[in-house]
Formats: C-alpha cells, structure tokens, sequence
C-alpha cells in the first residue's frame, strides 16, 4: 500500500539530476535517494567496528570464519534479491541450496580437483534448472508465487533427502579451499573474493542488459512493463532462473564451508535470505533495490550471533534479534515514504 | 498482481464456457472439492480394500481438526489480503510452554499456551495494521523472534522437561464412545463461529470489504487497522489452540513440533477457494481443503514409499491441486 509514494520517488530519481547543479548538492541528493547505497556500508562498518570493541582480539581468523559463515546467506540473499526486484518472491531458496549441496557433496567425494570444477558446473545448471522449474511452476500454475514457491520449496527439501539421506559425502580439498582457505594474505578469505566475483560476474551484466531493465521495470508497474511491450511473463522466468544460479552458488559455498552435504541444510537461509534482502533496503514491493545492500546486510546478520557470544550471550538469541531487525527496518521504511508523500 | 490477474482471468473467461456443467461447477466450487475428496477416498478404497472404515474416517478427522484450526486463522488473514507464516511458530511456543507449565495445573497450563498466540498475534496485529508493515515481512520476523526465543527458553527449561498433561492428550488423540473424535470439540465451535462471522456479521463482511479494497474501506470510514488488529490476534489465538491439540496427539513437545503445518495451512486455504489477494473465500473450502490434504497424507502413508518421495509427491500434488482450482475459479 505504500507502493505509490515509492513509484512516485523512483521516477523522480529515473529522471537524470541537472548538469549545473553544484556537486555538493548533487551528491547529498544521490544519498537521500539511495539509502542503502550508502546506509549499508556504514552500517556493515558500524557493525564491524562494534565487534572490534566487544572483542579487541579480532583477527585474521575471526574474518575468515565471517566470511565463511556469510558468504552463503550472501547468496541466498542474492537469489531472493533477483526475484523480489521483479516483484515475486522465492520461498524455495533454501531447499535449492541444500541440492546443490547435497549434489556437490554427494559427487565430488574422492574426486579431483579437476573433476570437482566440472561437476560444480554441472551443479550450476542443475540449479539453473530448478530455478527454471519454479520459474514455470509461477507462470504456467497462476498459483500465488507465495504459495507456489512454498510448495516447490517442499518439493526440492524431497529432493535433496533424495540426493543424500543424511549428512554426509565430501570434496576434494582444493575445491573446499575456494571458500574456505585465504589469497596471498590470512586477512583475505577466498570466500569474500568468491562472492564478490560470482556476484559481480552475474549481476552486473544482467543489470545492464535489456533483461535486466525488464525485470526492474515489470517489478515497478507490471501493467505499465506489459503496455510497453515487455513480455511480463517470460521475464518473472528468467528472475526465477537467476534465483536458482545464486542460489546454487550457495549451495556450493555451503560445500566449501562446512566440507559436507546436508540435506536440511538450507531451511534457515530462505528466511534469514529474505531477512538480508529487506535489511539491505530491496523493497518487497519490488522494482527498487540493487545487489550490494542484500550482500552487505547478509554481513552484518552474520555478525550478531557472533557478537553475542563475545558478549557471553546465547548467541540463540540472534534470530530474535535478526526478526526485529528485519521488522524495525521495514517500519522504518513505511515511516520515511509516508514522510516523502506528506512533503 | 491484482491487475494482472484481472486482465488474465478476463482472458481466459470466453474460451472455458464449455457448457452449464463448467459454469456450475465454477459457482459452486464447494462440490467440486466434496467431488475431489470423495475420489480420494474411493481411490484409497480401491487401491487398498477395506481400508475405508468407521475407524478410518474417524482418524482422517481426528488428524484434519488442528489442521482446519490454524487454516481457520489463515482463512480470516487471507481473506483480508493477507498471510500468517508465524502460524507453525506460534502453534510449536504455544505447545512448549503449555507442556512446561502443565506442573502448575491444566488451566494455568493452557492460559500461558494460548498467551503465546494472543502476544504473537498482538505483535502482528499491531505491526500490519498500525504501522503497515507487509504481513509477509511482519509475519516472517515473528516467526523467526518466535523460534528464537523458544530456542532460548528451551536451554533455560533443560532442569523441568516438558509434560503433556493428560486432557491435552484425550484432546488431540482420544475419541469419544471410539467414533467421534474429541479434538472436535474444539473445531467444531471454532466451524461455526468462523462460519457465522463471516456470513452474519459485520465484521465478516468488513473482512471481505477490506480484502477487496482497502483504500475504499479507509476512504468509507472504516477503522481498518481495528478490524485488521482484532484478526491478527484471533490467528494467533487459533494458530496457539491448533498447536495445544498437535501436541496432545503427539504426545511430546518439541522445537520442531508444528514445523510441518505451515505448507499445509497456507496450502487448505488456497485449495478451498479462498484467494491469496483478498476479498474472495470463506471457510467451508479450507475445511475440505484441510480433509483433502490429510487424506492425500493417509494415502501417501499407504504407499509405503520412503519419506523423500511422499515429500515431492505430496508437494506436487498440492501444486496440481492448487494450479488447477485457480484455473477453473479465475
């Protein structure tokens, strides 16, 4: 219900600021419009800093278990940013994660390090596919893409108890180094070079190109996308393919970092990638938001529960805390946009 | 997606009216799914003779009615254009902290059980409709607040250990004279009152009103966020009642209790015409929706095929269900 007041702000910001205003004021604006452009890195680095002070022995190794324990929840984020930009959403994401886990897992073991690279490509259209697959399952069934992609969400959590009944198989350790080992220095986990890559490699030509404009444009005004010709329908597809990438990308990472499959795995990252998206300033209604705010914001929920146990608290009392994060960060946002339309 | 899905059903309209049959069957959906779960059960029976019997159908009750209740909530949300993911949460604290407290006494037990479901919902109720937050988002971060917290209260309750009291039990997995199950005792007043709200009660219609336009509701005059408030917390309360008889039936109360409730209650509601936008439903479909879900369970159980593969086929299913019903009511 907030949307129009949001609609409104984004066509003022589609327009191009005038040349001759003063480069202050043209930097000032470029903050107030994107928030989270800005808002994040200083809240990662708020965050960070915070950690420093609660733990002043922060060091290489702390950064690599970060990275590590982010570097998935990144891509979950990542996946779900896809499809919320298109205006859907994708409640399958954990369940596509863990089969790709669970098929890295179950074929790389005793492989080498040549083979795993094949099979991790195979993994990747594996979840090309299934994103393909949810992405048919919402179009063709005219089921609510809530619900449709709830239900599929089941349907892969079956699929990957199929792949692997219960934790286990392995890869070779080259392959787990991608994302858990270091480049050149210890403060440098491959893990954040992996995402920042893979995010990069993917989203940024996907941006540029004439998809990626459709998928913003169907996300803002769907009948408006449709009356200038974008075919609504194949677009909301290619959002829920991209979901599948990321979300295998996860998938493997979770390989890499934990060393095994799991095949329950996935069930916290649906919602706590969900929870990054919305922290990191993508709005649900859709067709506003970009990649660095999810990523960055699946940083920040990563460290809360490591906070607290430096801080000796049940660390169990992250995901309260990330659940009125997520809440409070919203409301926030219906404050600032009723304020925008008053003005 | 309002929009598009009024340009497509439009669409789509001309080209389906293949006869009275079709256009009855679209009016009075209802048959269609008595028709759909009456074939599940002639399915069961012919596949597996002698399986139909009084004690059967007794138990496809029994375990449909927490079930129905939590999808009752979900109905009333759904109705107005919303969704509750914070039901299986609510339903599992709801059981746990009963379960805890039982030491103290039945009652106290069930105060602290259904206090879950009244602050859970008060919490919504009052993010969705006083501060407009998406129910989607606000749902979700309760949910995951919920879990949380329990995990928390769980660590601190190793010492006391859960115990579901006796009448818990008799609740959710006894029957009466061994035909009428008792867990009906609650669904059948929590049937009819849902069922009288909606169709005799101003509050009801507000449901549909507000589903079907809220802005039209606020403009009229209407205190939305009242009518809004009041629904959250009665989810939460029937999603906390549902949890008290899945733990009675259980017999265990445990972290993940109600887990596995809340595709279902999402997907009786769907499956029993009530549309995810809004304005359109009523609870008479979520309680076939509710049997037919269980039957399919009954009947996958049946098929003796281990639990990934009742697991896709019953997602499936579910998919079908759901894809066909909007294709014939859109």
């Amino acid at each position: 219900m907030t949307a129009p007041a949001e609609d409104e702000s984004s066509v003022t910001s589609a327009r191009a600021a005038p040349e001759n205003a003063p480069f202050a004021a043209q930097i000032g604006r470029t903050i107030r419009r994107n928030p989270s452009l800005f808002g994040m890195p200083a809240l990662l680095a708020a965050s960070l800093a915070l950690t420093v002070a609660i733990h002043p022995e922060f060091s290489d190794f702390d950064l690599q278990s970060l990275a590590m324990g982010a570097m998935p929840l990144a891509f979950a984020a990542a996946a779900q940013t896809a499809v919320v930009i298109s205006g859907g959403i994708d409640l399958s994401i954990g369940s596509a994660m863990a089969v790709a886990n669970v098929l890295a897992a179950s074929t790389m073991e005793g492989r080498s390090f040549g083979e795993s690279l094949v099979l991790a490509v195979l993994v990747l259209i594996a979840g090309a596919a299934i994103g393909a697959l949810n992405g048919l399952i919402v179009v063709l069934s005219r089921v609510p893409d809530v619900v449709a992609t709830l239900t599929s969400g089941f349907i892969w959590g079956g699929v990957a108890l199929l792949i692997l009944e219960k934790p286990g198989g392995g890869a070779p350790p080259e392959f787990l180094d991608l994302g858990a080992g270091t480049f050149i220095t210890t403060w440098l986990p491959n893990a954040l070079i992996l995402l920042v890559i893979a995010v990069a490699a993917i989203w940024i030509p996907l941006r540029r190109s004439k998809l990626g404009l459709q998928i913003y444009a169907i996300g803002s005004d769907r009948v408006a996308a449709f009356r200038s010709g974008v075919n609504v329908e194949r677009t909301r597809f290619a959002s829920y393919i991209f979901s599948g990438l990321f979300s295998a990308i996860g998938g493997l990472g979770l390989t890499m970092t934990t060393g095994i499959g799991a095949p329950l795995a996935g069930v916290y990252y649906t919602l706590s990638g969900l929870a990054a998206v919305v922290v990191g300033g993508v709005s649900l209604a859709g067709g506003r938001g970009g990649m660095a705010g999810p990523v960055i914001a699946a940083f920040v929920l990563t460290l809360i529960p490591t906070d607290l146990i430096f801080l000796n608290i049940d660390p169990n009392f992250g995901q309260v805390i990330q659940g009125t994060l997520i809440v409070v960060i919203v409301m926030i946002g219906g404050f600032v946009a009723m304020a925008r339309a008053r003005k | 997606m309002t929009e598009s899905a009024k340009t497509s059903s439009s669409r789509v309209a001309p080209g389906m009216t293949a006869g009275g049959v079709a256009s009855f069957l679209r009016s009075q959906t209802i048959f269609v799914l008595i028709l759909l779960l009456v074939a599940f059960v002639l399915g069961i029976e012919i596949a597996r003779p002698g399986t139909v019997n009084r004690t059967w159908l007794t138990n496809m009750v029994l375990f449909a009615a927490p079930l129905g209740i939590m999808a009752g909530g979900q109905t009333l949300v759904m109705l107005t254009g919303g969704i509750d993911l914070s039901v299986a949460s609510v339903a599992t604290a709801a059981a746990y902290l009963m379960a805890t407290h039982s030491v103290l006494g039945g009652v106290t037990a069930v105060v602290w059980g259904m206090g879950v479901g009244l602050s859970v919902g008060l919490i919504n109720g009052v993010g969705i409709a006083l501060l407009r937050v998406q129910p989607l988002v606000m749902t979700l971060g309760t949910g995951l607040m919920t879990e949380g917290m329990l995990v928390v209260y769980s660590q601190k309750m190793m010492a006391e250990g859960p115990h579901v009291p006796p009448f818990i039990e008799a609740l959710g997995s006894g029957k009466y004279l061994g035909v009428i199950p008792n867990d009906l005792v609650l669904w059948a007043p929590v049937t009819i009152a849902i069922i009288f709200v909606l169709r005799r009660t101003g509050y009801g219609r507000l449901l549909y009103a507000i589903g079907d336009n809220q802005e039209a509701c606020h403009l009229s005059g209407i205190r939305v966020w009242r009518v809004l408030l009041v629904n959250y917390i009665v989810c939460g309360l029937l999603a906390a009642a549902a949890g008290l008889v899945i733990v009675g039936a259980v017999d265990a109360a445990d972290l993940s209790l109600a887990d596995v409730y809340l595709l279902p209650s999402v997907a009786a509601v769907i499956i029993g015409g009530t549309s995810i936008f809004g304005g359109r439903g009523g609870y008479s479909g979520t309680i076939v929706g509710a049997l037919i879900l269980t039957v399919l369970n009954s009947i996958l159980t049946l098929l003796d095929a281990p639990e990934p593969i009742r697991q896709i086929l019953y997602g499936a299913i579910i998919l079908l269900l759901a894809s066909a019903y909007t294709r014939l009511t859109d």
